[in-house]
């Protein structure tokens, strides 16, 4: 897309040239011209991914409505209240979720200031490292784990093993450091960061107050990305919660289903699913209200 | 961070290479490979990872294209931002159920299909082959590369497109000697990415197919929940290992590719 001129190609900018310069358009024009049009190449993919991406979610839907006499209804929907053994693991997620983006900024937000300001070539070691929670497998992770609790000193398993709250949410700031990172990085990259941070130095604001005074309201949609990608990832990571036994709300989704209310957890996907897309969108439209010149994207 | 994710690692590591009385030894890995089973565990991870890593790579970047060729801020690529941002971590036995409920035996589509006179089934198509796992693990390799190679596609300045024309080449030359080039870097190191996604995944197979499924990150799962033999947890670490030794391959032609992709994407 041009940034040049966001929006031109929209009313036509080709046929305007065209009359403006008399005859044969050159090829940089036809080229924009074109663009303007949806063409074919585009429409196709289109078409493709919304068939792709919607169709099994459709069908989930529909099959989350189905009602177990027959016919179509909500029945599913209002179990999901009800039930109390939905309810507290649901409850159990909230909270690891909230901790584990609250810890997620506290923590990726000085770093990445830090190494933007004070250590600029290690960038490339950074990001580096905030892969390898990607690609280190969680069953591996977890297996690790799982062999550590066996032989752990006692203190650890009181203390941070007991307890679902305590015992994952260090291990989901890990696993979603890899987007968490990229999406404040990004934001940072788009302000000014030295003058900010010398201009409030000079003014007497300490290290913590220019953080959380100054770059902070600046970055607030990169922050809020990061934080509402924590929370997705927290509603939805089975893998190392079930090796470890913990009964948090993805778990039991997956026991729901297994305890012939198949209904109720694709009921309950579907809502995590709009409740996060939700989210995400929502975020989309505080980040073009903000974004002033350079566009902050959310990744 | 070095804690968190260096004790498992610590542990996992010097599993594989001890034995139950804590001698240093390199039998686990050589019983792991002389398993028929486990090396066919291997055999499909490695060949689902490669094709639907490919396969989602072409597709994101089409799609990625196509979003970024629309206009900025617009409706179409708030939807696509959002909507990759989710269904990227849709995966697992929601995602299992949503195909079965398009594709599986009384799937909406496989009898819609059938009303045309298509039968899915009757051409050897089910839901819990490796096709039909694959086609799932598409559903979150393309979003994921959408996120992941927007940038890059973004990175693509216009005035590169217009200078190209201008020195009078065709749309293809451009295509062929500039944006192909500038991409190629970011386009492996992202399907780089997408492999190493695959291959750790597995608990959208699991549903799909169940405990009989041959892959190894399930295998890791079956061998550490006991479902197997006694002293499986040591074949459970060793397999770890060995699945961490393909992802620092893939790792380290990542970096490669990345340092490349960095020269343009300032």
């Amino acid at each position: 897309m041009s940034a040049v001129n966001p929006g031109m190609d929209e009313i036509g900018e080709g046929s305007l040239a065209r009359e403006l310069i008399g005859g044969e358009p050159p090829a940089y024009v036809a080229a924009r011209r074109r663009r303007g049009r949806p063409r074919m190449w585009r429409v196709v993919i289109f078409v493709l991914a919304a068939i792709f991406f919607i169709v099994p979610l459709a069908a989930a839907f529909k099959y989350s409505l189905q009602q177990d006499k027959g016919g179509y209804g909500f029945a599913n929907y209002g179990e999901i209240i009800h039930n109390p053994t939905v309810r507290s693991p649901l409850v159990t997620s909230l909270e690891i979720a909230v901790i584990s983006a609250a810890i997620v900024i506290v923590l990726m937000l000085p770093t990445v200031v830090w190494v933007r300001l004070k250590k600029p070539q290690a960038t490339g070691f950074m990001e580096l490292v905030t892969l390898l929670p990607i690609v280190i497998p969680p069953v591996v992770m977890a297996a690790g784990l799982e062999q550590f609790e066996v032989n752990a000193p006692p203190w650890t398993i009181k203390y941070v093993f007991d307890h679902p709250l305590t015992g994952l949410t260090p291990f989901y700031v890990v696993l979603a450091m890899p987007f968490t990172y990229r999406a404040i990085d990004t934001g940072v990259r788009a302000i000014d960061l030295h003058t900010l941070v010398d201009a409030s130095r000079n003014l007497g604001a300490s290290w913590p107050s220019t953080l959380a005074r100054v770059v902070l309201p600046n970055v607030q949609t990169a922050v809020l990305g990061a934080m509402f990608l924590t929370v997705a990832l927290c509603l939805g990571e089975v893998v190392i919660a079930t090796l470890l036994l913990y009964n948090t709300f993805p778990v039991e989704m997956i026991n729901l289903s297994k305890a012939s209310q198949v209904g109720v957890s694709v009921a309950l996907s579907m809502l995590t699913l709009a409740f996060t897309f939700l989210l995400l969108f929502l975020l989309s439209f505080l980040a073009q209200r903000r974004g002033s010149g350079r566009r902050v994207g959310v990744l | 961070m070095v804690v968190f994710l260096g004790i498992p690692l610590y542990v996992v590591i010097h599993g594989s290479l001890t034995t139950e009385s804590n001698h240093f030894t390199w039998d686990n890995f050589k019983q792991t490979w002389d398993s028929a089973g486990y090396r066919l565990a291997f055999k499909n991870s490695l060949i689902l990872s490669l094709w639907t890593s490919v396969v989602g790579a072409i597709f994101g970047t089409w799609l990625a294209a196509a979003v970024v060729a629309a206009r900025p801020g617009g409706f179409l690529h708030r939807i696509t931002q959002s909507a990759s941002g989710v269904l990227a971590y849709f995966a697992g036995v929601p995602l299992a159920f949503a195909f079965i409920a398009a594709l599986g035996q009384v799937g909406v589509v496989t009898t819609l299909l059938k009303h045309f006179g298509i039968d899915l089934y009757a051409h050897g198509f089910t839901i819990s082959s490796m096709t039909g796992v694959g086609l799932c693990y598409i559903y979150f390799q393309v979003p994921l590369m959408v996120i992941l190679i927007t940038p890059a596609l973004e990175g693509l300045r216009s005035e590169w497109q217009e200078a190209a024309l201008n020195l009078g080449a065709s749309k293809f030359g451009y295509l062929r000697h500039v944006a192909v080039p500038v991409l190629l870097p970011s386009f492996v190191g992202a399907t780089l990415i997408l492999f190493g996604n695959a291959f750790s995944a597995y608990a959208t197979a699991l549903a799909l197919v169940g405990s009989t499924l041959t892959i190894v990150p399930a295998q890791i799962d079956n061998a550490l929940n006991g479902n197997v033999l006694v002293g499986a947890d040591r074949a459970g670490l060793t397999l770890g290992t060995e699945m961490i030794i393909v992802i620092l391959i893939v790792m380290v032609g990542y970096w490669l590719v990345q340092r490349r992709a960095r020269k343009w994407l300032r």
